[in-house]
Order: structure tokens, then C-alpha cells, then sequence
């Protein structure tokens, strides 16, 4: 026992008397970083982006960042410990970024308006963001609107489908037949039928997302153990009870996995519709900018996208974590 | 112990009358039957063990009291009325627990009076339900974190809160270890000694029947009919060593077929 504690005194001390460990990831990632800054700022674009300043400016902050993490990574502790897991992605990012700069701005080799520097992208959300923000809202009032009513006619109708037999007869065959048309198929008709093109988009991505919500949905009420509906009605449960209180929260895991297929659909139906019908939104943004062959626009769009689509996605896995916690982990 | 009973004059044990009950399933339009004729009549506060062989009809049976299915032939009553759909007077406890494994134990335990509309007069029930089956501690547990044991007491004490008048127990122990029967076995007579409910219980563990039951019925290979019926008069709490109790052992095992015990 006196040995073990003297070893562990013995490595405090050593610590605290010679300098503290180096965190040599993230000095590899600062240089890269910071040698990123010198060619944005240093070196002259061979056509002029804007932002360049900028950009230099951010990389420059994360080089000094990196720097200092570099440094004191040992005495940050669990702060620390968990920045230093990205050490090998933040150098990647670092080289990415330098490559990218010197390729597209700086020689010209990645021509423009094909490609783009990063401070290129930078450039639209600093010229445009009050645009992009418009378009955001309209997307996410769209996809909203849509998504949510989709699923919940969805989830009802899957819910009947499961339970009802009268139902599932006349519901099933319906619903298999028009189920795997993608909801893209319907879109020169909706835009005939529907007074504007904004409640046809709503139409369809309800469509998108309604459909593997239903089918789904019927999957999981239909596919409950028969004994959990016994134990319910020996102890007096009427078919409100058992549909509400045993068959939903039975088949929930089902009607999750319908969710998360449909969340994907909804955003692929979203942008078409919005290319093809909209006056504002991200994806009529996509459309427009690329019309004008301003592709640093439509890859700065894409980036939105992304962090927002994922962003939906993480919250859906917060709320199924949440729905789910009686559930053993490990389901998709 | 006597918790149940104390605070809730409710609990009136009911009869259970069986009469010239036959049933059949169709399988792939073949006709299977069941249960033959059987007659047996439950008086209240009685409590009558079914022993039978494996898949000779005691489960039917007993989802024909709960009024689970209706029988082919023949009428089943309780306290005199008719049984034609499941009511929370007369309970089935199942040979799996079958809990809801989305409830929490105390909302497993709360799912009948959820059901009635009695959960704001009555929450005080549930409480007293998780101590009498010694869960207070797993009141937020999920069934996923229960040992067989805690489960089916938990099965339990769900049907106990509801003050059913008739208990009708399927093979509720026979999935457990030899310890955890034995003792909730003890629960089980304890309960029915305090609360005074009519119990009704299908086993094939002939010394359980002996210890707890009143009278013990022997059904036949399926269709199942009614071999013999024996009146245990011993006192609580019985001994396997009794000579009484070696000797009917020895006697009911040899209506089922088994001798040389
Ligand atoms: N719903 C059903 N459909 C068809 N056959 C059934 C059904 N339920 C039970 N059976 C059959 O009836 C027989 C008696 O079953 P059961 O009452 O469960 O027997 P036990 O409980 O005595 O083991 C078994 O052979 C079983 O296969
Ligand atoms: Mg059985």
C-alpha cells in the first residue's frame, strides 16, 4: 500500500514541478491552422472573393485557440478530456482548409464559379444572411407544417389500420399500392389541384412523411401481444383504454422507425417542391442561385441544410431516447 | 398484512359456479377439444387448487372464468350471474407476469383502477399494494429490472388492488426457483387468509395445491374432465412431512397416472 502511494506522489510531484505535458495534436492542428490564416490574409486571390479577412481572422482565432488548448489541455480536465477526442478531426480540418484556400482562391487551379473558397462561403452568409434567413423561415414553416400534419394523420390512420379490421381491409391494400409512388410522382398534379403551390408543398411532404408513419404505425398496433390487451381487460380496460394506454405505447418503437424514415423524405420532397413551386426557401434559394450559376451560394445553402437537417434528426433521437427509456438501448 | 382488507370493505368473495362446461378450438378446420363437461362449483371465500397435465385445458378454463372467451357449451356464473365479459371482480393472474414493460411498477400496479376511472379516490391503494408485496423500493423501476420473483408479485399486487372477489391464478409460480415459489406461496396464503377473496388455482405442482388449497380438483388428459376431487381439512400452515399430507400426495398423484412415489 505505502508503495502504491508513494508512486502516485512521486508522478504529483514530477507534475507539478517540471512543466505540464504538451497536447501535440493540437499543436499540429494550430499550425495547420494558423499557417491556413497566413495564406488567406498573405497570399492574393486570383479573383477576388471577399471575406478573405475574415476568414483569416477565424482561422487565426482557432489557430491561437488550438494553441493554448495545446498547452493547458492537462489542466482543463474533463473539459479537456473531451475536446482532446477531436484532436485527430481538428487537424484534418486544418489541412482541409488549407488545401481547399490554396486551390480555389489562391491558384486558381479549382476554377471559379465552380468551386469556391471557404471565404467564398463566407462571403454569401456575410452579403446575404438577411435573405438566408427568410429562407430559412419559410423552410422550416413548410417542413413544419407539413412534417406535423403528415405525421399525425399518419400515426391516426396507422393506429386504425392496426386496430380496426373493417378498417385494414378496405385501408391496407390502398395504402400498399400508393405507398411506395414517391411522393415526388405527385407533384405536377398537386400544383393543379391545389389553390397554390404552397399548400400543394404542404400536401407532399405531409405525403412523404405520412405514409411510412402509417404503414409503420399499423405494423406495430398489429403486430402487439395479444396477452397485454387480456391482462388490460380482466382489469377493466375499455377499447379506448386498450388503444390508447396498451396498443400506442406497445408499437411505439415501430411508429419511431416510421418517423425517422419520414423525416428523411420529408426533407428530400421539401427541397424539390420548393425548387419547383416556391418563391421563397432554401431549396427555391438552391434553384435561383444556380440559375445564376453562383455556386458559392448554393454549396454556402447546402451547408445550412445540413446542420439544420441533422440538427431535426439529433432531436428526434432526443425524443425517442426520452418515449423510449423503458426500452433496453440498442434499437436502431 | 392485513392492509388490503382493513381500509376497504369492498372486497366481497364470489362464488364460482362451472356448469357441464365443454369447449373446442378449431385448428386448420379440425375440431379440438378442450374441455369436457366439466361441473365445479367454487363457494365463496374458497380456495380450490386444478391440477391437471400439461395442455389438458386448465388455461382454458380458467380464460373462460375470466370471461375471456365464451365457452362452446355449457354457462359459467358468478355469485349467480352469467360470466360473459372479463370484469375487474374476477381476476386473472397469468403464468407469465405480463406486465406492461412501459409502465413503471406502480403504474403497472395502477393500470385497473387507470382504467376505472378510480385512480384520484383510490391512489392511496397503490402504495399500500408495492408494500404488501415488499416492492416499495422498485415503485419506479421498469419490468426490465425485475427478477421473475419481483415480477409476478408484482402481477399480484396488481389484481389484489382492484379487491377482486375471485383470484384466478394460472400456474402463477410455476416459472420461478424453488426459494422464490416457496416463499411467495406464503404470500399468496397469507393474502388470501387476510383478505378473504375466493381463489381459484391452476397448478401442476401437486404439494402446492396441498398446501394451500381447500380442495384440490384433478382434471384428465385434455379434453380435460373432472378425475377426482379431494377435501383438505388440515390446518395453516401445513408440513410436507405430515403423514396426511404423504398420503394424499401419494393418492392425487396416483389419479394422474404416477405411481411408486
Ligand atoms: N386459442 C387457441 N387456439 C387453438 N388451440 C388452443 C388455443 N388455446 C389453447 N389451445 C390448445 O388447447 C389445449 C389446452 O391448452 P391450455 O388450456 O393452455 O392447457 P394447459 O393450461 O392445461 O396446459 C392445448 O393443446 C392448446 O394447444
Ligand atoms: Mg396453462
Amino acid at each position: 500500500m505505502s508503495d502504491l502511494a508513494q508512486t502516485a506522489d512521486g508522478r504529483v510531484t514530477a507534475t507539478s514541478v517540471t512543466s505540464p505535458p504538451i497536447w501535440y495534436q493540437g499543436l499540429v492542428a494550430s499550425v495547420f491552422w494558423l499557417l491556413t490564416a497566413a495564406v488567406t490574409w498573405g497570399l492574393p486571390d486570383v479573383i477576388p472573393w471577399g471575406s478573405a479577412g475574415l476568414f483569416a481572422a477565424i482561422t487565426a482565432a482557432g489557430g491561437i485557440a488550438l494553441l493554448t488548448l495545446g498547452l493547458t489541455r492537462y489542466r482543463l480536465g474533463g473539459l479537456g478530456d473531451r475536446i482532446a477526442v477531436w484532436g485527430p478531426w481538428l487537424i484534418a480540418l486544418g489541412v482541409w482548409f488549407l488545401l481547399w484556400e490554396f486551390t480555389t482562391a489562391k491558384t486558381g487551379w479549382l476554377p471559379k464559379p465552380f468551386f469556391s473558397p471557404p471565404h467564398g462561403l463566407l462571403q454569401v452568409y456575410v452579403a446575404d444572411w438577411s435573405r438566408l434567413l427568410v429562407c430559412i423561415g419559410y423552410s422550416l414553416r413548410l417542413w413544419g407544417l407539413g412534417f406535423f400534419s403528415g405525421i399525425s394523420l399518419g400515426f391516426v390512420i396507422g393506429v386504425a389500420l392496426g386496430w380496426s379490421h373493417r378498417f385494414n381491409y378496405w385501408g391496407m391494400p390502398i395504402l400498399k399500392l400508393i405507398g411506395p409512388v414517391p411522393a415526388t410522382a405527385w407533384i405536377p398534379a398537386t400544383f393543379f389541384f391545389f389553390p397554390t403551390t404552397f399548400h400543394a408543398s404542404i400536401f407532399l411532404v405531409a405525403l412523404s412523411c405520412g405514409i411510412p408513419v402509417a404503414i409503420q404505425t399499423a405494423a406495430g398496433v398489429s403486430q402487439v401481444n395479444r396477452a397485454y390487451y387480456d391482462v388490460a381487460r380482466t382489469l377493466g380496460a375499455n377499447e379506448r383504454f386498450l388503444v390508447l394506454k396498451v396498443a400506442v405505447p406497445a408499437s411505439l418503437n415501430h411508429v419511431f422507425v416510421g418517423l425517422f424514415m419520414g423525416l428523411y423524405y420529408s426533407f428530400a420532397v421539401l427541397v424539390v417542391a420548393e425548387m419547383l413551386g416556391a418563391k421563397y426557401g432554401l431549396g427555391w434559394y438552391i434553384a435561383f442561385q444556380s440559375a445564376y450559376s453562383a455556386y458559392a451560394n448554393v454549396y454556402a445553402t447546402i451547408v445550412i441544410m445540413a446542420v439544420l437537417c441533422s440538427g431535426i434528426v439529433k432531436l428526434l433521437f432526443v425524443a425517442r431516447d426520452r418515449l423510449l427509456l423503458w426500452q433496453e438501448r440498442g434499437l436502431i | 398484512m392485513s392492509v388490503l382488507a382493513a381500509t376497504d370493505g369492498t372486497t366481497r368473495a364470489l362464488s364460482l359456479d362451472i356448469r357441464s362446461v365443454s369447449h373446442h378450438y378449431d385448428i386448420a378446420g379440425t375440431r379440438f377439444d378442450v374441455l369436457d363437461d366439466i361441473s365445479l362449483s367454487v363457494a365463496p371465500g374458497e380456495f380450490v387448487a386444478l391440477l391437471g397435465p400439461s395442455g389438458c385445458g386448465k388455461s382454458t378454463l380458467l380464460r373462460l372464468a375470466a370471461g375471456l372467451e365464451a365457452p362452446r357449451r355449457g354457462v359459467l356464473l358468478e355469485d349467480g350471474d352469467q360470466i360473459v365479459t372479463p370484469d375487474p371482480s374476477r381476476l386473472l393472474v397469468f403464468q407469465d407476469p405480463t406486465l406492461f414493460p412501459w409502465r413503471t411498477v406502480r403504474k403497472n400496479i395502477a393500470t385497473g383502477l387507470e382504467a376505472r376511472g378510480l385512480l384520484p379516490q383510490k391512489a392511496h391503494r397503490i402504495d399500500e399494494a408495492l408494500s404488501l408485496v415488499r416492492l416499495e423500493d422498485f415503485a419506479d423501476a421498469y419490468p426490465r429490472q425485475l427478477s421473475g420473483g419481483m415480477a409476478q408479485r408484482v402481477a399480484l399486487a396488481r389484481a389484489l388492488v382492484n379487491d377482486p372477489g375471485l383470484l384466478l391464478l394460472d400456474e402463477p409460480f410455476g416459472k420461478l426457483d424453488s426459494l422464490t415459489r416457496l416463499s411467495l406461496q406464503n404470500e399468496l396464503l397469507k393474502l388470501w387468509q387476510t383478505t378473504g377473496f375466493t381463489a381459484l388455482l391452476v397448478t401442476h405442482d401437486v404439494e402446492e395445491a396441498l398446501l394451500l388449497a381447500n380442495r384440490v380438483v384433478v382434471l384428465s388428459d385434455r379434453p380435460a374432465r373432472i378425475l377426482a376431487e379431494f377435501n383438505i381439512v388440515a390446518d395453516y400452515p401445513r408440513h410436507r412431512d405430515d403423514p396426511d399430507f404423504i398420503r394424499l400426495r401419494r393418492e392425487i398423484l396416483h389419479e394422474l397416472g404416477v405411481q411408486n412415489v
